[in-house]
């Protein structure tokens, strides 16, 4: 379990302090998949280098497990870090060691392995991330998502417990994202490592996290389950993003509404209700007709759920809203 | 052809380039092994880098300045008592040698530094959130990615200590340069002038194809 206890950091630029991250208390617990979305700038960046102190606090305690970390000396902090490993958007592989030892390279530095421990990790982990056949390419004979999964194998290499990916897939292209985010999704699984992913992309977050905080200019403005975050933001910030994942134009949405008849409605299904021919019996029992102007089905990690504007003329409104809720489908409206 | 070069002595020549071959060697090797560790500290004390200390910076960069802007044939000259102190003679091969490392040191450490920050930071963040301490990043990150660009310093310096020990034969320092003037320069025998240009002109020749070479081997990118 990772816990923030305001914790806040500021950088020291010509005298002033400039704040980086604002007191900030945050839990993330062990085993979960927890995202931290932001625009650049925000702080994101900052906040997952304070776990491993790559960034030292500025203020407040960060307890691993029960353990104030803030507190450690150098050699402990070592030791730590070789129990939190990190990937990277640039991957950061060096580019003089081939791709089976750029893996060994965590544990020759940690040196407690010896060599046939370090050789069959080696092997093993190249089979985890299928690159077996590349074992002695050097990375500038990989593709960015080969690259991607030696780094994840490299952050594995010594068992941690934590693993930290600061805009892991932003360097990558969708069908490659998608790739590694599986890997991600299935190492937590099996391994039960608790991963804390910054990304820009809500999308990234949908697919793997558990839980989600947003950042803003220093600040975590909204945090909560994913499913929550995602269907029912709250902050503009997160509208933003959550719009920005679906391609919503805002605008445009509140055109369509406005050129619309009667109530309008945004139904929003999650798990079993999503699969239930809902529409068609609501409309025989209360006899309202109705048009879709937007909507979308899809999953939440392995959830999954469907999210629908409707305009409804006719019958009684007050039947169809009753017979949504007895079906578990959280209504909003709108107009 | 006997007549164009009449005034060549081959065997003088095989001695004085044997010799330049051997200030050059030597000078290099003490050059890489006291620039190479000043290089690297003043990678590290520099701005936002790991072991950031200002005053040790700016001592070590002054120091390594005034060794760098004083001309080399001045640096040879100036250098004599040390180098009588150091060796017993300020002559020949042996007493050429200190002067050509306090020129080289210097310019091979600024060329480490060079090469140092080329590599990228992501690498140096990398290696420290695996544990690994200051050692640790320096052998085993750093040096490892900037090899290519050490090579290819330790090429320039040898390329200009080939330059600078054919000067050191103004003070008796000895091999092709010490050759060249006193028979080519102060008796007016042209052909060994033009023996001993050809010779350094085909020794730098290899020694920067060689060093190409050894830099495209250990560049992996």
């Amino acid at each position: 379990m990772i816990v923030f206890d305001q914790v806040q950091k500021s950088y020291q630029v010509g005298g002033r302090a400039i704040p980086a991250l604002h007191p900030t208390d945050m839990t993330i617990e062990t085993g979960e998949v927890f995202g931290i979305v932001g625009h650049s700038g925000a702080g994101k960046s900052t906040l997952v280098r304070l776990i491993n102190l790559l960034e030292p606090p500025t203020g407040g305690r960060i307890l691993i497990d029960d353990e104030d970390i803030t507190g450690y000396n150098p050699a402990q902090l070592r030791a730590f870090r070789r129990k939190v490993g990190m990937i990277f958007q640039h991957f950061n592989l060096l580019s003089s060691k081939t791709v089976a030892d750029n893996i060994a390279f965590p544990m020759k530095l940690a040196g407690i392995y010896s060599k046939t421990e370090i050789r069959d990790r080696v092997e093993e982990l190249l089979a985890r991330v299928s690159l077996t056949d590349h074992a002695n390419k050097y990375p500038s004979q990989l593709s960015g998502g080969q690259k991607q999964r030696v780094g994840i194998a490299r952050a594995l290499a010594c068992r941690p417990t934590i693993l930290l990916c600061d805009e892991a897939t932003s360097a990558l292209d969708p069908q490659t994202t998608q790739s590694v985010l599986k890997l991600l999704a299935d190492i937590n699984r099996e391994l039960g490592l608790t991963i804390v992913l910054i990304t820009h992309e809500m999308d990234v977050v949908r697919r793997v996290c558990d839980r989600v905080a947003v950042m803003d200019a220093g600040r975590v403005v909204e945090m909560g389950p994913v499913s929550e975050v995602f269907l029912h933001p709250q902050h503009p910030t997160t509208r933003d993003f959550v719009f920005e994942s679906e391609s919503i134009d805002h605008e445009e949405l509140q055109e369509d509404l406005q050129k619309a008849d009667g109530r309008i409605l945004r139904l929003t299904f999650k798990g079993e209700s999503t699969y239930q021919p809902l529409l068609g019996s609501v409309a025989r029992k209360s006899g309202v007709d109705f048009s879709i102007l937007s909507g979308r089905i899809d999953h939440i990690k392995d959830t999954p759920y469907g999210q629908l504007t409707l305009s409804l003329v006719g019958g009684d409104l007050n039947v169809a809203m009753q017979e949504f809720e007895a079906a578990d489908v959280h209504v909003e409206v709108l107009r | 052809m006997e007549a164009l070069l009449s005034n060549v002595d081959w065997s003088e020549i095989g001695w004085a380039s044997w010799d330049t071959l051997v200030m050059v060697g030597m000078s290099l090797l003490f050059s890489v092994l006291i620039g190479l560790p000043i290089g690297v500290l003043l990678f590290l004390t520099g701005k936002r880098q790991l072991l950031e200390q200002p005053v040790a910076y700016a001592v070590l960069s002054f120091v390594v300045n005034v060794l760098r802007s004083v001309p080399f044939i001045i640096l040879l000259i100036v250098m004599i008592p040390f180098t009588v102190m150091l060796i017993g003679t300020s002559l020949g091969v042996a007493g050429a040698i200190p002067p050509l490392v306090a020129g080289g040191a210097p310019f091979f450490a600024r060329l480490v530094e060079t090469s140092l920050r080329e590599v990228d930071r992501g690498i140096i963040e990398a290696t420290q959130a695996m544990g690994a301490n200051v050692r640790q990043i320096i052998l085993g990150a750093l040096l490892p990615e900037a090899l290519p660009g050490i090579i290819a310093g330790i090429t320039v310096t040898a390329i200009t200590l080939v330059s600078y020990a054919a000067m050191s034969g103004v003070i008796g320092g000895g091999g092709l340069g010490d050759l060249a003037i006193r028979f080519g320069y102060q008796r007016f025998q042209t052909d060994v002038m033009v023996i001993t240009v050809a010779l350094l002109v085909i020794f730098v020749q290899v020694l920067q194809m060689v060093g190409d070479r050894l830099v495209l081997y250990f560049s992996r990118k």
